[in-house]
């Protein structure tokens, strides 16, 4: 009930302000996520906003200079400029103006982050709708987003929060401890960072998790991966978890579609695998643009040289959004020949996602081939594990299981 | 002249505008010069496009504030040589009919220091009534109210004055529109309340793009500027330009070329700011911003800095608003008439 109560509360603040179609619905679908758990409403991977304010004037609703604070991954430059640190973009940002991200600016060559516990998106998700399958299957996770994103990938379901400013974003200021006692009182044995993209909010990311693990309540990431060393070991550290949505396994697609590179992405997800972080990684897969044989193939040899067989791969069905309407939805025997290219080459745990009641959404002993744990939609409704082991054989099955 | 003048006429017009920031005090016209009729339409095959540079060393008091008496004189030179009309509000009467709402978008990233002059705005307001605007059909904008506040305009909603304020305070469409690499919200000031945009930028270095005149402007109109910084903003100033939206409303661009900046821009820093005291004014923003870029060159070797192009960030933007694809204008010199008065 959560949400529905926070857009309640938030419509009577704005008293006055007759609600658009748009808000009407983002304050009809937070009611109803929160009644039904996110999941019943089947809007998979779709974030509505915390608050139900009506979009257009946002202005003078927030008051920015809570949310400000002095960003961490930056070097000062010559004439009050500074070089951000945070992503391999590295933006290079002179003074009064903003980094690629929209939500990091200079002010006299100190560099600020604008969304220091500026969630304009909450939600208690079952955490399969990250998706993470293979870490406390059938839980619930706090979710939350500010506004902002480091690349624009043309597909972006939620780019009505993270291509925006956050000042053109109703949001509510929701400083770390508050996070905690949210996912607290709900009972989440997890906050989950995503729906915009949580590289560029690490340093709210951080502290909200410092104070979750202080109250008892873990932290976990979906992320785009891309993101310098130093502050993926400073940020994602801190994370018991991390999903990360590898786009392609081509550079120029990356290029065209996303704005980004693949290399640092890849190089992310070598070193999560060195921190011995629960990573899993999802593919979506668009048509006629990343769903080739020799790409499948290329990307399961690389996850299976670089990271082991063991890592789950999640291939996605995508859905027209945002600048890609015109491409159909992703037809599902071009995922299941994926799934088949992937597991001839060896992964273990390769799952087909956004494909209500599909089979490979479940998963199976690799050594016996018996299912251990069933899903329908985002609910596990069967989970057979034990002590992270196949009941039927004893075969060993990676993951955190129980909390 | 003496239409313009009329005390009545004038007063009403005053009361009728935004503040105390926009009123005009009268001032002596500087000399006119006559210039031919405004060129055809950008892109018109064969035609010039006429990018007008009127300059007055006078523009400036004792005090090296801009001079309101003179600063309208001076827009009058220029539009006037632009259109050809002996009058300037027959000259305005070329971009504007009555009962168009019309906005105004300016630049006011810059502080006082560095925005569009609001003596320069205000007797285009001016001159845009007496062309039978109303002027509550006037709306002075940009990004954020309190960036035009920090500029020095007076914030007006409502009732029968000049309309001056931020997209924060409306906010933008909630649909994409898109050109090219381009996907944006824009702004409900251009979509919703006006029909007519006159683009009021200032001339300035810019660190990524080489410079921000005329077209670069527009990053204004669009609710997600930030992605389209790479690459020099290249291609997409030229495609956010393209958008229909914007396209369909241009009508002219007044660059404000009162102070400008050579080096270190967009922000303000006084040590590379000089008073060009000129406005450049052309229906061909590429032109104009071609015409801008070198006006910074000139200053850039003055000074005994390298060129943008050897800096490795030549404005390549330009270019590509010229091209076939886009066709927003020339930036060929031969097909350039650049009108100095």
């Amino acid at each position: 009930m959560l949400c529905g109560l926070e857009v309640q509360e938030i419509a009577r603040n704005q008293a006055g302000s007759p609600l658009d179609r748009r808000s009407f619905l983002k304050c009809a679908l937070a009611s109803g996520a929160a009644l039904g758990g996110g999941a019943a409403l089947g809007l998979a991977g779709v974030a509505e906003p915390a608050a139900g304010i009506a979009s257009g004037a946002t202005s003078g609703t927030q008051n920015d200079a809570q949310f400000v604070t002095e960003a961490k991954f930056y070097q000062k430059l010559a004439e009050r400029k500074i070089k951000c640190k945070l992503c391999p973009r590295e933006c290079i940002v002179g003074d009064k103006e903003r980094g690629y991200c929209g939500v990091r600016e200079n002010r006299g060559g100190v560099y600020y982050t604008l969304v220091h516990s500026r969630v304009c998106a909450a939600h208690i998700d079952p955490i399969e709708k990250k998706p993470l399958f293979h870490y406390l299957p059938g839980t619930v996770a706090f979710s939350l987003a500010t506004a902002g994103c480091n690349v624009n990938c043309k597909f972006c379901q939620n780019w009505d929060i993270s291509q925006a400013r956050p000042e053109q974003i109703p949001a509510e200021y929701m400083p770390p401890r508050r996070v905690a006692e949210i996912a607290k009182q709900y009972s989440c044995p997890t906050i989950a960072y995503t729906y915009s993209e949580p590289v560029i909010f690490s340093e709210f990311l951080m502290d909200a998790a410092d104070a979750g693990h202080e109250a008892g309540v873990r932290s976990i990431v979906v992320s785009n991966g891309y993101i310098q060393e130093e502050a993926l070991k400073a940020a994602y550290g801190k994370m018991d978890a991390v999903k990360i949505d590898l786009k392609s396994f081509s550079d120029s697609y990356y290029h065209k579609v996303v704005t980004g590179q693949l290399k640092p992405v890849l190089e992310t997800l070598v070193t999560l695998r060195k921190m011995g972080k629960w990573t899993e990684i999802v593919y979506l897969v668009l048509p006629t643009l990343n769903d080739s044989d020799q790409e499948f193939r290329g990307l399961a040899q690389w996850i299976k040289a670089n990271l082991g067989q063991d890592v789950p791969l999640h291939f996605t069905q995508f859905h027209p959004e945002y600048l890609l309407k015109n491409l159909p939805i992703t037809p599902v025997p071009t995922l299941e020949r994926a799934k088949a290219i992937a597991d001839a080459e060896g992964l273990h745990y390769v799952y087909i996602g956004n494909v209500p009641g599909h089979p490979s959404q479940n998963t199976y002993c690799p050594k016996c081939s018996k299912m251990l744990v069933e899903r329908v939609g985002f609910t596990a409704s069967q989970m057979l594990i034990r002590r992270s082991s196949c009941p039927f054989c004893q075969h060993p099955i990676p993951g955190v299981w129980h909390a | 002249m003496a239409t313009m003048r009329d005390g009545s006429r004038r007063d009403f017009l005053r009361q009728s505008v935004a503040g105390a920031a926009f009123l005009c005090a009268s001032g002596g016209a500087a000399a006119l010069t006559t210039a031919a009729p405004v060129a055809a339409k950008p892109g018109a095959a064969g035609a010039k496009s006429r990018v007008v540079v009127a300059h007055d060393e006078m523009l400036r008091g004792a005090d090296s504030k801009v001079d309101s008496g003179r600063m309208l004189a001076l827009l009058d030179r220029a539009m006037k040589a632009l259109t050809g009309h002996d009058h300037p509000v027959d000259a305005w009467k070329t971009v504007v009919r009555p009962g168009e709402t019309v906005s105004l978008k300016v630049n006011a990233l810059g502080g006082r220091g560095l925005s569009t002059n609001v003596q320069l705005v205000a007797a285009i307001c001016e001159r845009l009534q007496e062309a039978g605007i109303r002027a509550s059909d006037i709306v002075v904008w940009d990004r954020e109210s309190s960036e035009l506040e920090r500029a020095g305009f007076h914030l007006a909603m409502g009732g029968d004055r000049v309309q001056c304020y931020g997209t924060d305070r409306v906010g933008y469409e909630e649909n994409l529109t898109g050109w090219g690499s381009v996907g944006s919200r824009l702004s409900k000031i251009l979509t919703q309340r006006s029909n007519v945009l006159i683009n009021i930028p200032v001339l300035k270095d810019h660190d990524g793009a080489g410079v921000t005149i005329a077209l670069k402007n527009m990053y204004g109109v669009i609710h997600n500027p930030n992605k389209y910084h790479p690459d020099g903003c290249n291609p997409f100033v030229a495609d956010v330009n393209m958008l229909p939206e914007i396209r369909s409303r241009m009508r002219l661009t007044i660059c404000d070329a009162t102070t400008a900046i050579y080096q270190g821009g967009p922000g303000y820093k006084p040590e590379h700011c000089w008073n060009a005291n000129s406005l450049l004014v052309s229906e061909d923003p590429v032109a104009l911003d071609h015409t801008g870029w070198q006006m910074i060159e000139r200053k850039r070797a003055e000074k005994g800095l390298k060129t943008l192009e050897a800096e490795k960030r030549a404005p390549r933007y330009i270019a590509t608003a010229a091209d076939n694809e886009h066709r927003l204008g020339t930036n060929d010199p031969k097909r350039i008439a650049v009108v100095e008065l």
